[in-house]
């Protein structure tokens, strides 16, 4: 007998799984199909601090996210088959799954398809090489399996994903010998950027991959500058002795089973996507989209839209009134409009933004350096020299998140109720040192700064991710925003704490006029 | 490639079992449950087949299942995902060539 649901949700990550626990909240009964053998998606893989405010889950990581979706789903009672590989979908609504050796066929009165999306590669020569990875695959590797994804690797992309997989190759005890793209600008946040260049990651704009080396396996790569025609300008060749070599050249929707099913899709410049309302329906009656499969984007932007087709879905069963609808709708949407606000958003990708919404100019040397020069940062609202410990929060580029507003119980940071206003240093409140602030941006670009906290030196307190941890009264060198050697530096303190959730606060004793310098500790011995 | 012992956000890696299985003969030891893939990776090996045509060899490319550059042929049966499959006690991994464990350039060279 064919097996019968209220819902069948294809793929069991953030947007399968909220659209799962909606409709369950509902009293609709749900099954979610899943070829991996956890659920969760890729969610276990992202270990940063998420971006946005307390509705979206901002500050905590997202492997925290994934275990509080899988708790709720719990709760709920939704039911997840996992190894459950989707092989068909009919406009019948009805699908059908391949578990171990079996087909099995299974009805459904709606169906969800969040099937996410895959990576994308990029061809040159060699890059069929044992040692050429995605940059998913590296994640999947560190943070799922404990195992390093290189020793020495060199990523290709700048968007968000191969910031952040640098970052966290770094975490891992890997070397990234430089990060290159063949675009003239860095395509991900800045402050995801600055925190690798800091560490001393080179970044090559403006270059691609000309060939990975080796036989048997990657031995070294050789990148080289690209002109306006994307060709290769000869004698501009620079080569690394790498292991790895990691792509992060973007992602591509998942879209197969929808234009099976006989959806109606279009081609867009984020691929190849099924046409659906602003509540995820299809053109199929019936059946409906969340997450990526629709449009590339955050995973916290997916769990909104799974909420939302939830929602959209238990009123199309008759579970939902629609005034019950679109209260839900409204209250859902507010809250994914503000994810989708400044330079970042969709409507924006490709362009270059110049100014904030602040009319500041935005730093250049961001975008084709990953740091901040010492002369842009001054510009910024949250740059201020202030007698005393306070925060400098070199935050330059309108992003949707706000939860350093919240941390300061003081008041010395500002952002508004535009979640995507540049944070203000409030000069008349007093900071008193807590570093709450620190630990609360997910972009690790806060800093308290005491320009002098004895005669001719002061202190820097920065946010610390890294194994070693340096102990108070190590010696070390201080590093600039470029990640070069600014001065001589002393760990005064090393404080960590339940609340910071592994951001440990490093302060470091440097000369006063080293304070607006340093950005990141060396030890001695590395 | 060298294994995460403690990590900075995720701290100390789970402890496991651990299990001996077999490449291409040799006796290695890899924890009980995770990808063969990862327990090659940690044992050096980077290359899991050759391609029929060309002979090239191929690895690790996606992690997750998806691409199938690094089948092999575990415990007789060929084109097994090795970066998705368990390993258990006592499996016997080899290098795939082409679709068998036959190294058939070899064995015609």
């Amino acid at each position: 007998m064919t097996e019968r649901y209220d819902l069948l949700v294809v793929g069991a990550g953030p947007a399968g799984l909220s659209a799962a626990i909606e409709v369950a909240k509902n009293g609709l009964h749900p099954v979610v199909f899943d070829e991996n053998a956890r659920p969760g998606g890729q969610l276990f893989k992202q270990i940063h601090k998420f971006f946005g405010s307390k509705e979206h889950k901002a500050k905590i990581r997202g492997y925290r996210i994934g275990e509080e979706l899988l708790k709720e789903a719990e709760e709920y009672g939704v039911k997840v088959v996992l190894n459950a590989t989707v092989i068909g979908l009919y406009q019948e609504k009805e699908l059908t799954v391949r578990i171990g050796d079996e087909v099995k066929h299974v009805k459904g009165d709606s169906i969800l398809v969040a099937t996410g999306a895959s990576e994308n590669m990029m061809t040159f020569p060699g890059w069929t090489l044992p040692g050429v990875i995605g940059a998913g695959a590296a994640q999947t590797m560190m943070n799922l399996h404990h195992i390093k994804a290189g020793n020495r690797v060199l990523m290709l992309g700048t968007g968000n994903v191969g910031l952040v997989v640098s970052f966290q190759l770094l975490q891992a005890g890997c070397e990234v010998v430089a990060l290159a793209d063949a675009a003239p600008r860095i395509g991900g946040y800045g402050v995801h950027a600055a925190k690798v260049a800091r560490c001393g990651v080179p970044f090559y704009l403006s270059h691609t991959i000309v060939a990975a080396e080796g036989e048997e396996c990657v031995t070294g790569v050789t990148i080289a500058e690209v002109g306006p025609d994307w060709k290769v300008k000869p004698g501009t060749e620079k080569h690394f002795d790498v292991d790895t070599i990691c792509l992060a050249v973007g992602l591509s929707p998942m879209s197969q089973l929808l234009k099976q099913a006989g959806c109606e899709m279009k081609d867009t410049p984020g691929g190849y996507v099924p046409v659906c309302d602003a509540l995820g329906a299809a053109s199929v009656p019936g059946i409906f989209v969340a997450g990526d499969v629709s449009g590339i984007e955050e995973a916290s932007s997916a769990m909104i839209e799974g909420r939302i087709s939830g929602a959209a879905i238990s009123h199309y069963l008759g579970y939902l009134s629609k005034d019950q609808l679109e209260q839900k709708i409204t209250e859902l949407e507010t809250a994914l409009g503000s994810l989708r606000k400044g330079m970042f958003a969709p409507e924006n990708r490709g362009k270059l933004i110049t100014r904030t919404e602040e009319n500041i100019e935005v730093s250049m040397n961001l975008l084709e350096k990953g740091f901040v020069a010492e002369e842009e940062i001054e510009r910024y609202p949250g740059v201020k020299h202030m007698v005393g410990i306070h925060p400098v929060m070199e935050c330059t580029q309108n992003i949707p998140c706000n939860p350093c507003q919240d941390a300061c119980s003081k008041g010395c940071i500002s952002i508004g109720d535009n979640i995507t206003s540049l944070p203000v240093v409030q000069t008349d409140q007093k900071c008193i040192g807590c570093g709450m602030c620190v630990a609360s941006c997910s972009g690790q670009a806060i800093f308290l700064v005491e320009e002098e906290s004895e005669p001719g030196f002061g202190t820097v307190t920065m946010p610390y991710e890294f194994f070693p941890l340096p102990q108070a009264g190590d010696h070390g060198k201080a590093l600039g925003r470029d990640g070069k050697v600014v001065c001589d530096a002393e760990v005064v303190s090393v404080r960590t704490a339940k609340a910071f959730d592994h951001t440990n606060l490093l302060t470091i004793k440097v000369p006063s006029d080293m304070t607006m310098k340093a950005r990141f500790y060396k030890c001695a011995a590395q | 490639m060298d294994r995460i012992e403690n990590h900075p956000i995720l701290g100390a890696s789970p402890e496991r079992k651990l299990v001996s299985f077999t490449y291409n003969g040799k006796l290695m030891e890899g924890f009980e449950g995770e990808p063969i893939a990862v327990a090659l990776k940690a044992a050096g090996v980077m290359a899991h087949r050759y391609t029929k045509k060309k002979h090239e060899p191929r690895g690790i490319f996606c992690a997750i299942g998806r691409c199938t550059d690094c089948v092999m042929v575990v415990d007789g049966k060929p084109n097994v995902r090795t970066c998705i499959t368990p390993l258990a006690e006592g499996m016997k991994v080899e290098t795939q060539y082409g679709a068998s464990a036959k190294n058939v350039e070899a064995i015609s060279d």
